[in-house]
């Protein structure tokens, strides 16, 4: 096998894989945040006394868990359209990706909350807390802690999901090297460059996610160890 | 003295097993008393409906005013005037020493930021901790854990304190220690029930002793009564426990 490597003919186009990668990344932002929103409230849906809503919480989580990721983006995408809801393309994309992580998330916040002992909630109830300051406090805080690693490489692996909504063409970083290694014709080159650009962001992610994960859990950063 | 805890013919089941059967005594303010039995007496279930994390199926539970066999009793009212420390102590281990005080005083009664480490600091004091302010729960031994879930309960300034087996999960050295707090707590004017095993400190330190067996209060008396049981059953358990 003999190929003669040419990245200098893709020069031209690194503001277009720039646009592609930020594209990425917004994209991964907003389907974090919103996503971990869903996936908390979801988490205490499914351990709440209201069945209605644990099973309406739990029958989310599994159909998001076992359908395809591109059979989602399709439905909300090509599907709702048909029903005569036709989303943008990037608002398309966002919320399929809000919507597969949010199920993700809950199930790991779910398997974090399942590890406060009973005493712990006792102990608070018997302090005079109301439930509200029992979840937050008492629940929610060491759960997130405890899962935050999981937490953060499923966010990272979102990242990298993201590239299937390139399949309604959404313009994030495997879009746009679509287009370019089209309009190029020097795929291999192309397809490099953006698996390069992707493991950078995902190492950039995780120690993004470390300095926040520092910032926000004193006891992790003062003992570092796990809760 | 007025009673500020008063239980009339407690009767609570888990399914169908009765665990208490009729159960009635009072406390008096300032009262220290000392609930012992053999496990699956009755004794941390009763202890458990004084805060109301259990309730009771029937009968009439009166604590500082609150009528707990009522409905609508406002739990979070009564939780202030009766703290309650557990056999595991419970201490939330992401907080430091000082946030596991200050949770329930910065929460429910308000306290603002800047008062909270001076009470934690003060209630440290009275557990003889106050140099662990700082530490993380996992940094403490058990002793000085519980000595801890000891003080969080102390900063709210409880009217009754409720102790569950408190030193069931320490060994004689750490016993020790928490034992000397709750006395010191006890001579210092606390009305206080504590679910025990120790012998001695029930028969030192407190002035009633009750003797749960099936579910009922089967003896009670001064801490001297144990030297000289009336019913063959407390006789029984205390020549097994020596």
């Amino acid at each position: 096998m003999k190929y003669n490597f040419d990245f200098a003919s893709l020069q031209e186009y690194w503001p277009e894989f720039l646009r592609g990668a930020l594209m990425t990344l917004e994209m991964t932002v907003i389907a974090c945040v919103f996503g971990l929103v869903i996936g908390v409230l979801c988490a205490i849906g499914r351990r709440g006394k209201r069945k209605w809503l644990a099973t309406l919480c739990g029958a989310y989580v599994e159909i998001v868990r076992n359908t395809p990721y591109l059979i989602q983006i399709f439905f909300i995408f090509f599907g709702l359209a048909s029903a005569g809801l036709k989303l943008p393309i990037f608002a398309a994309a966002v919320l399929t990706m809000v919507f597969n992580v949010g199920a993700y998330t809950a199930e790991i916040v779910r398997a974090g909350m399942d590890t406060i002992h009973p005493g712990q909630i006792e102990a608070a109830e018997a302090l005079g807390l109301s439930t509200p300051q029992i979840y937050w406090d008492v629940i929610l805080r060491p759960s997130l802690e405890r899962v935050y690693p999981s937490l953060s490489g499923q966010f990272v692996l979102m990242m990298l999901s993201s590239s299937v909504t390139s399949q309604i063409s959404a313009e994030e970083l495997t879009g746009v090297a679509n287009s370019v290694q089209s309009e190029s014709f020097r795929s291999f080159e192309t397809f490099i460059v953006v698996a390069v650009l992707y493991f950078g962001m995902a190492m950039m992610l995780k120690f993004a996610f470390h300095l926040f994960g520092q910032a926000i859990f004193p006891r992790r950063r003062r003992l570092g160890t796990p809760l | 003295m007025s009673a500020v805890v008063k239980l009339h013919d407690i009767h609570k089941s888990f399914g169908s097993v009765e665990v208490l059967k009729g159960v009635s005594f009072e406390i008096a303010k300032g009262e220290v008393v000392a609930i012992i039995g053999r496990s699956g007496s009755g004794k941390s279930t009763a202890l458990r409906c004084i805060n109301r994390l259990e309730t009771i199926q029937s009968g009439t539970l009166e604590v500082c005013g609150h009528r707990i066999d009522n409905e609508a009793v406002d739990l979070r009212a009564l939780r202030q005037d009766v703290g309650m420390v557990f056999q595991s102590y419970n201490l939330f281990p992401h907080l430091t020493v000082e946030e596991n005080i200050t949770l329930a005083p910065r929460r429910v009664k308000k306290l603002a930021n800047r008062d909270a480490r001076a009470l934690a600091l003060e209630s440290l004091q009275r557990v003889g901790l106050a140099e662990k302010i700082d530490a993380y729960p996992e940094q403490l031994s058990g002793g000085q854990q519980q000595r801890v879930a000891i003080a969080r309960s102390l900063a709210m300034q409880p009217k009754v304190m409720l102790f569950d087996e408190v030193t069931s999960a320490l060994d004689p050295q750490l016993t020790g220690e928490v034992l000397r707090v709750m006395e010191t707590l006890a001579r210092g004017g606390m009305t206080m029930v504590v679910v025990t095993h120790e012998m001695a400190f029930a028969r030192r330190v407190a002035n009633r002793v009750i003797f749960m067996h099936q579910g009922k209060v089967w003896e009670t008396g001064p801490g001297d009564m144990l030297a000289d049981p009336k019913t063959p059953e407390l006789r029984d358990f205390i020549s097994n426990g020596l």
